[in-house]
């Protein structure tokens, strides 16, 4: 591993934090090198994750069956009711569709889905095949949306055609389309959308409660257990409250456009940001001071109890470093936060997208000598944790098995994550998996860092 | 009720894959690339594929897969992806100083008309590819076969790309893996050992997706066919290729090339599969089974004789891939098991007519489906209307075995819920009886499970 060094052309895309130095923005926002090892993924991903869990939908993948396969089930985004989103839809393209086109095919796959599982909606994917041999996906949507009487969205998410950022943007626009169809009659004035959460291991039902428990109507959760007829009417929300901001920012902003709905842009993660985000909502309805005081109760409620759990953890944990390498930047200044919070420095700070604002935050929390780095490779990660001395990597798949053979703790905060960690509990349920990570018996069994025991 | 919209009914589907039983064929390229030593996969096509795959393998091996991608953008597609196949080369062994790097396409690059042959002569043209190193290519666009067809056009890049024949033969001889685990792989080795011949394996992904914890990520594991044993392939006596659909390929390639004759076999799962593995090698070679393995053989027929009575008219829906499908097939009628439902995505006349073969012989009343619309949504279909006693397939078939409350056996790829797979094989012998242990288990847990309790058995 010595021998292999930084990837010509990426050292813009890293920076170390030191004293008295004022150094270029980070670059950003820009595709990866041809020949690395990157750990992003492309626009249909990005499309497939956003749209993912809208249960009561059909997710048809129209392209070779690869894009169906790898994105079945892999996200544990959980329905309170319909399971449709679970299941794996494909056109399955042949040599001979990509030759004479697939709009037949998809078009038969369409009645023959709509039949079998009589759905809400149904979500058809573009793949980059799809892309090539130019078929009107509008036109089958089109005509499948009148037959079956079902609103049927073409997402345009062909992988090559940017960023994963493109494809939530894609999913937006599909989203877009069916906000503003369904009636806002006895929706509140006290109401809001939830968007950018998608309800892993369950989080957006305690995002929800919480809200509800304010006296607030949470009119659409977008898109964890989301339901169509609730996209529908999100319209009639009075405030969108934007948590993954790569993903829902676009969203939001379309709504503000045209139907005037302000947004606020929010974290769940850690005390303090899952705090701001129950007051940053209630000083938005300052006719309703009851709402402001709900919130302080339940602040104060959760963290009286919270609180004292953390410290066994925080005990344990102080001195102890980590590194974090996460999807979107928004994330990585919670993290930091709940981090620092059970008594944990970070070390390692970086992002598959984040943006320039992102970056120039990031550089303003970290301290000293942390390490800042836009869409990094295994390489560079190994590297700067062996460096760096980390005892602990948050990142998503990719990322976990290079933490265990480096012999450091790991936590799951992407797709993966088996236990909520949003919301206070979700704060104790992350110290928690931090703390057993990081103390585990077993690294003792394992030539820690880089083979020095 | 995850699967509660499976109706019973079953109707012909003319476009619409539901649940399928198969991935595409790049996967498969880049877990064979894995097998040769200090090798960079390379995904020709947009970023995303490189990703899917990693992690499905990663989730599969639970290990890091290291793999390089073009990172089509909207212009390569455009200007086709030689530029970016050309700059990735450079950007590879500079960086990341493989000895390999071996090159798949995607269903973007062919479609396109990207052509690797051509684009990796002129990369050595232009030299681009240092001294001493090598760039591989294999052509696997999605709308083409399967995972499955994916590797074996690999493992053929392999043989046709590096195989010599030097005019002096070795005294060695080839075993083409089909699409197996490392551990596996590792079992034929040891059995080729015991059997005292010396062999080029390939590939061979042992020692690098089970590779031990050492406080290190270390990007070339230390497993992996060599180049110089790659290149000897071409002077070996003879080839085995195990499995006619993941692994013959290359064994043609090899006599093509060079002259070297080959036998096509399964994959020696199961007793038979297994005997005619070692007598195929016992002939070959000209040598004795010794007796250690012999009494391998004698382990496995015990168990099979002591436990016969839980196995009998057992009815088994199974699903995967052929290669592993037709010798488990096998084993299971051998055992006298009733395999009632097979289903594999991965379409081939060859493997239709096997398994059709197998079936008419001993099983004219089962089930059978490969190719389009062969799902898993047909499979659960099948058996709502012809209920089994145990399903045996990849981790995705726990949804139907939960669905339909019966005992659910991991056996394929992908495999994202257990560990196991890349420890111990399900080759040779002693891998047929632990997976006849592992049948055995499913199937009297579920006895114990649901015994009353005047019936339930202490000795069994």
């Amino acid at each position: 591993m010595e021998q292999i060094g930084i990837l010509e052309g990426r050292q813009k895309q890293i920076f170390e934090k030191r004293k008295g130095t004022t150094q270029a923005d980070i670059a950003c926002d820009t595709s990866s090198l041809s020949g690395s090892v990157s750990q992003r993924a492309c626009v249909f991903c990005g499309s497939r994750v956003v749209l993912y869990p809208v249960a009561d939908a059909i997710h048809l993948v129209h392209g070779p069956i690869g894009c169906a396969a790898y994105t079945w089930d892999i996200r544990g985004a959980v329905s309170s009711g319909p399971e449709l989103h679970r299941l794996s839809f494909s056109t399955d393209l042949q040599e001979m569709d990509v030759i004479y086109g697939g709009e037949k095919k998809l078009y038969k796959s369409l009645i023959e889905l709509i039949e079998q599982y009589k759905p809400k909606a149904a979500f058809i994917y573009s793949t980059c095949i799809v892309g090539l041999i130019g078929d009107d996906i509008e036109a089958v949507c089109k005509k499948v949306a009148r037959e079956t009487g079902i609103p049927v969205l073409p997402v345009h998410s062909e992988g090559f055609k940017g960023t994963k950022k493109d494809g939530y943007k894609a999913a937006c626009h599909a989203l877009m389309k069916l906000i503003g169809t369904g009636s806002t009659e006895d929706i509140s004035k006290y109401s809001i959308n939830i968007l950018g959460e998608f309800n892993l291991a369950g989080e957006a039902w305690i995002i929800r409660q919480y809200y509800e428990k304010m006296g607030i109507e949470v009119v659409a959760t977008l898109t964890g257990d989301g339901r169509i007829d609730a996209v529908r009417r999100a319209h009639g929300a009075t405030l969108n409250v934007v948590q993954c901001s790569g993903s829902m920012t676009w969203l939001a902003k379309e709504m503000e456009e045209k139907y005037g709905i302000p947004y606020i842009r929010v974290s769940y993660f850690g005390i303090e940001d899952m705090s701001k985000s129950l007051y940053d909502v209630a000083v938005k309805f300052p006719d309703r001071p009851d709402i402001m005081e709900a919130a302080k109760l339940i602040v104060s409620e959760e963290v009286k109890t919270l609180y004292p759990s953390l410290q066994k953890f925080k005990k344990a944990l102080t001195g102890k470093k980590a590194a974090i390498y996460v999807g979107g930047a928004f994330k990585t200044f919670s993290l930091i936060k709940a981090l620092r919070s059970i008594g944990m420095s970070v070390v390692l700070a970086g992002s598959q997208t984040g943006n320039k604002d992102d970056y120039a935050r990031l550089k303003e929390m970290c301290d000293e000598g942390t390490v800042i780095v836009d869409d990094s490779n295994p390489v560079e990660l190994s590297k700067f944790i062996l460096e760096k001395g980390a005892d602990l990597l948050i990142g998503g798949v990719k990322e976990r098995p290079i933490a265990f053979k480096l012999g450091i703790g790991f936590c799951d905060h992407n797709h993966e994550r088996k236990i909520p960690l949003a919301g206070f509990i979700g704060m104790y349920n992350f110290a928690l998996e931090v703390y057993q990570s990081v103390m585990s018996p077993v690294w003792q069994f394992a030539p820690r860092k880089g083979g020095s025991l | 009720m995850l699967l509660r919209h499976t109706s019973k009914e079953v109707k012909v589907r003319e476009g619409l894959t539901i649940n399928p039983a198969k991935t595409c064929q790049p996967i498969g390229a880049m877990y064979a690339a894995l097998g040769i030593h200090g090798c960079l996969p390379h995904s020709h096509g947009s970023q995303g594929c490189c990703s899917y795959h990693r992690s499905t393998l990663t989730r599969h091996y639970k290990e890091p897969v290291m793999a390089a991608t073009s990172s089509f953008t909207e212009g390569a597609s455009v200007f086709g992806g030689q530029a970016n196949l050309l700059a990735a080369i450079d950007t590879i062994f500079a960086v990341y100083d493989p000895d390999i790097i071996a090159v798949h396409s995607t269903c973007l690059s062919e479609t396109i008309g990207d052509d690797l042959q051509q684009i990796t002569r002129k990369a050595r043209d232009d030299g681009k590819i240092p001294e001493g190193k090598y760039v591989i290519y294999a052509s696997t666009p999605s709308f083409i076969g399967s995972h499955v067809t994916g590797y074996s056009n690999m493992v053929a890049g392999m043989a046709t790309q590096f195989a010599e024949s030097t005019g002096a033969k070795k005294n060695q001889f080839n075993i083409i893996a089909g699409w197996m685990e490392p551990s596996d792989m590792r079992e034929i080795k040891r059995l080729a050992k015991v059997m005292g011949i010396n062999i080029v394996l390939f590939p061979d992904t042992s020692d690098v997706l089970d590779a031990p914890q050492t406080g290190k990520h270390v990007f070339y594991p230390k497993g992996g066919t060599t180049v110089a044993e790659l290149k000897s392939s071409g002077d070996s006596l003879a080839s085995l290729a195990l499995g006619s659909i993941s692994a013959e390929p290359a064994a043609i390639a090899l006599e093509k090339k060079c002259k070297v004759p080959f036998e096509t076999l399964d994959i020696p799962i199961g007793l038979t599969a297994t005997d005619r593995f070692i007598m195929a090698i016992s002939k070959v070679a000209g040598v004795n089974v010794p007796d250690e393995i012999t009494e391998e053989r004698g382990r496995l027929v015990d168990v099979m004789c002591d436990m016969e009575q839980y196995l009998h008219g057992k009815r088994v829906a199974l699903f995967g891939d052929p290669d592993q499908l037709l010798p488990l097939t096998e084993f299971l009628l051998d055992l006298n098991m009733k395999p009632v439902h097979i289903v594999s995505g991965t379409p081939g006349q060859r493997f239709e007519k096997q398994m059709r073969q197998l079936l008419d012989e001993r099983s004219p009343e089962t089930n059978f489906k490969s190719g389009l619309q062969a799902d898993m949504f047909l499979l659960h279909q099948w058996m709502k209307n012809d209920p089994v006693d145990l399903l045996i397939g990849n981790t995705y078939g726990k949804y139907m075995a939960r669905d339909e409350d019966i005992p659910f056996i991991r056996f394929g790829f992908p495999i994202l819920d257990r560990i196991g797979h890349s420890y111990f094989p399900n080759v040779g012998y002693g891998g047929s009886l632990r997976l006849l242990e592992k049948i055995l288990n499913a199937i009297m847990d579920r006895q114990d499970r649901d015994a009353l309790e005047e019936k339930f058995e202490l000795v069994m």
